[in-house]
């Protein structure tokens, strides 16, 4: 089983096809390569298309046959190409200096596409090694796929439920009296009601464990089945929150759904990625969020475990003491 | 306090550990009297359990004295004696309110791995991995024992402990195996595996009004023991097909309800056969070797019972779905809900109907675990079950 993701491996699959295609043309054609980069006036740069080409088909029969990280090679590649074509367009003139700034653009761009695989094949590489459970690098693979195909990296709608054993009128009022929510929201500090219907909201920025604070105001309530709220300004936290309460069928209890919507930020997608590898991901606070519900409503305390004394958390399965008494 | 850790593949160590102290109000601190090795632990031990931390504390089975207990706990005092089930079960949620202890919903607080390995998580366990909970087990001196106001049975009479410290795990397990074949009059039960788990499901078959029972093992000693101390039939797989022995012994019906008491690590007869898994499972390309279930399911009556209590952790390969299909057999499943066995048996063992101290064949020291678990995985000196004392 690869330890990369199925995507990394596609990038550099389909690089090194780039790689075949630029190392054929150039040492088959190298006079029409020249010609388009507008360096078709000089001997050398002849020749280099040729070496340049031979090279590049290494790298196409390394990323073909071997594995993702020879994506290096390229990146290696690039940081040769891109000054002698930095020096080759500052010497021409006219149509060819505009054919070089061309040739010149198109190889940042594979440049940029070369780092960014090449990242990418580092930090999982990285990640695989902290891993460090044994049978399951199977699984891994196969939450990387349910997770690609749930399309759930940059969550900005959030939904999560649980069944509990009580009623829901318990479970609403529960809810209700906000000053439970820090009880089992992880990243809560305190939720303080300010009359007609505003909530001031403390809580940890997750990653950054940064305070922040914010108001919103409570949009919809209806006992026993919804409470729903909205951020004042809307610049820091969710921006809207609702958790509806359902009796369960046959008796089951009472069916629990919690949905958040996070404000669209510019580095929403790579922030996300980054806190989900740290377990502190939107999505799985609000799971880790409602297991604690249920542990406070059903059982009236947060259990906990010597491997993770905090009790459920994400970030936790991550960092497991050993399953013996702590030091007191 | 002196713990028995998991260190590493077939390797374990008496360590000095900080002794428990409470952690949940639901909680119990317990100085063990008593504890035993299980099979189970041998999957620990030969590495075949994901989620293992060098210096976890191992042991599910285990009982002895209340010495401290949580503002929640009412129904025990310091001084009680109790056993305690291996599954950690919180007793108010659905799962647990149905009975269904070993899949209790709040016990795991890493829940999230076992979801990710198994889709839902089961309840915790004492001393099985983090990600059934990552829970110190008992083979130690003293062990933190979350809900202990739902899971402990006290013993309040002067009956040894080796004759109830097998209620915490494997005569509830053994028992529910038999429970879940549904016996009817005239059933003939076929049992893989005559390990003491095997033993109590041979044993708790009789009990519930087998007509026959059949054990199966490769290991003379244990076969002899079987044939000895329960009355039932014996097949050694190295020496005969079990699936001809069984066709004739039936003639031709086939055992009405299988057993499988093995689980993940089984063993086949044909060198060829075995390697074929062995190798899967070294390259992760299954977790389980299921010689035993595959012929189980393949040896079954028409219409019959397939009843799994051998422990299973993740993925096996070659499962014979066409005749569990076809043949409208029914497969029931479970670590052992022991919490709702503890009374009734407890019951059966003042009444005389069974004495589960037979089971016992070695008793060392805490101290000496290491050479213990050894013995017990190479079958040394007819090794069948181990006590440990602190």
């Amino acid at each position: 089983m690869s330890k990369y993701d199925p995507t990394t491996e596609r990038m550099a699959q389909t690089l090194g096809y780039v790689s075949l295609g630029l190392g054929a043309s150039m040492t088959l054609a190298p006079r029409v390569v020249t010609t388009l980069a507008g360096v078709d006036d000089s001997a050398l740069a002849r020749l280099m298309t040729r070496v340049v080409g031979m090279r590049e088909l290494m790298h196409a029969a390394g990323l073909l046959a071997g594995p993702p990280e020879l994506v290096w090679t390229r990146v290696a590649g690039d940081a040769m190409d891109l000054p002698a074509l930095l020096i080759a367009m500052g010497n021409r003139h006219g149509t060819r200096r505009l054919r070089a700034v061309l040739a010149t653009a198109a190889v940042a761009g594979i440049t940029a596409a070369d780092v960014y695989t090449a990242w990418r094949t580092l930090s999982e590489r990285r990640q695989g090694e902290r891993g460090g459970v044994t049978a399951d690098n199977v699984y891994t693979a196969m939450r990387r796929v349910q997770d690609r195909t749930s399309g759930s990296v940059g969550p900005k709608h959030v939904e999560a439920a649980v069944t509990v054993n009580r009623s829901p009128e318990e479970s609403y009022q529960f809810w209700h009296d906000f000053s439970n929510l820090p009880r089992f929201m992880i990243h809560v500090d305190s939720v303080e009601p300010r009359g007609d219907g505003m909530l001031h909201w403390r809580a940890e920025e997750p990653l950054r464990h940064k305070r922040m604070e914010w108001d919103a105001q409570i949009v919809e309530d209806r006992p026993n089945e919804l409470i729903a709220w909205r951020s004042v300004d809307g610049a820091v936290g969710p921006s809207m929150g609702a958790v509806h309460f359902d009796t369960a069928p046959g008796g089951r209890g009472t069916e629990v759904r919690m949905e958040l919507d996070y404000p669209e930020s510019p580095a929403g997608r790579v922030g996300m990625a980054v806190a989900k590898l740290a377990g502190e991901a939107p999505d799985q606070q609000a799971r880790d969020d409602l297991r604690r519900f249920k542990q406070l409503i059903e059982i009236g305390e947060i259990v906990r475990s010597e491997g993770s004394p905090e009790g459920t958390h994400t970030r936790q399965l991550l960092r497991q003491r050993p399953a013996q008494p702590l030091p007191s | 306090m002196k713990a028995n850790c998991w260190t590493g593949i077939s390797s374990v160590e008496v360590e000095e550990v900080p002794d428990p102290k409470i952690l949940n109000e639901h909680d119990a601190i317990v100085r063990i009297t008593s504890s035993a090795i299980c099979g189970s632990d041998l999957h620990l031990y030969n590495g075949f359990i994901p989620t293992m931390k060098k210096h976890d504390i191992l042991g599910h089975e285990f009982m002895g004295e209340v010495v401290d207990v949580g503002r929640e706990v009412g129904n025990l005092n310091i001084g009680d004696r109790v056993v305690v089930p291996f599954p950690i079960a919180c007793g108010r949620c659905n799962s647990c309110q149905r009975g269904l202890y070993s899949c209790c919903e709040n016990s795991n607080p890493n829940a999230g791995i076992a979801e990710m390995m198994m889709g839902h998580s089961p309840s915790g366990i004492f001393g099985y991995s983090h990600m059934l909970g990552g829970y110190p087990g008992g083979q130690a001196q003293y062990a933190r024992v979350p809900f202990a106001d739902v899971g402990p049975i006290v013993i309040d009479d002067g009956i040894p402990d080796e004759q109830v410290l097998f209620l915490s795990d494997i005569f509830p397990t053994g028992y529910m195996g038999a429970e879940m074949c549904d016996i009817k009059p005239g059933d003939v039960v076929a049992v893989w595996g005559c390990g003491p788990v095997g033993q109590f499901a041979i044993a708790s078959a009789f009990l519930l009004g087998a007509e026959r029972v059949i054990g199966i093992d490769r290991f003379d000693y244990r076969l002899r023991r079987v044939r000895e101390k329960t009355g039932a039939e014996v097949l050694n797989y190295e020496q005969v097909s079990v699936l001809e022995a069984l066709k004739e012994m039936t003639a031709g019906r086939g055992p009405d309800a299988c057993i499988d008491a093995v689980g993940m690590e089984s063993h086949h007869a044909n060198p060829a056969m075995y390697a074929y898994d062995r190798t899967k499972q070294a390259a992760r390309l299954e977790t389980d070797r299921p010689f035993a279930i595959r012929e189980a399911i393949l040896a079954c009556a028409n219409g019959g019972t397939v009843s799994v209590i051998g422990v299973y952790g993740g993925l096996v390969d070659k499962f014979p779905m066409g005749s569990l299909m076809n043949r409208s057999l029914t497969v029931r499943t479970g670590q052992c809900h022991v919490q709702r066995y503890m009374k009734p048996l407890l019951d059966r063992i003042r009444n005389g109907d069974i004495d589960p101290s037979f089971v016992i064949s070695h008793k060392m020291s805490l101290s000496d675990a290491p050479s213990g678990y050894r013995m017990f995985r190479d079958k040394q000196d007819d090794c069948n079950k181990i006590v440990l004392y602190p």
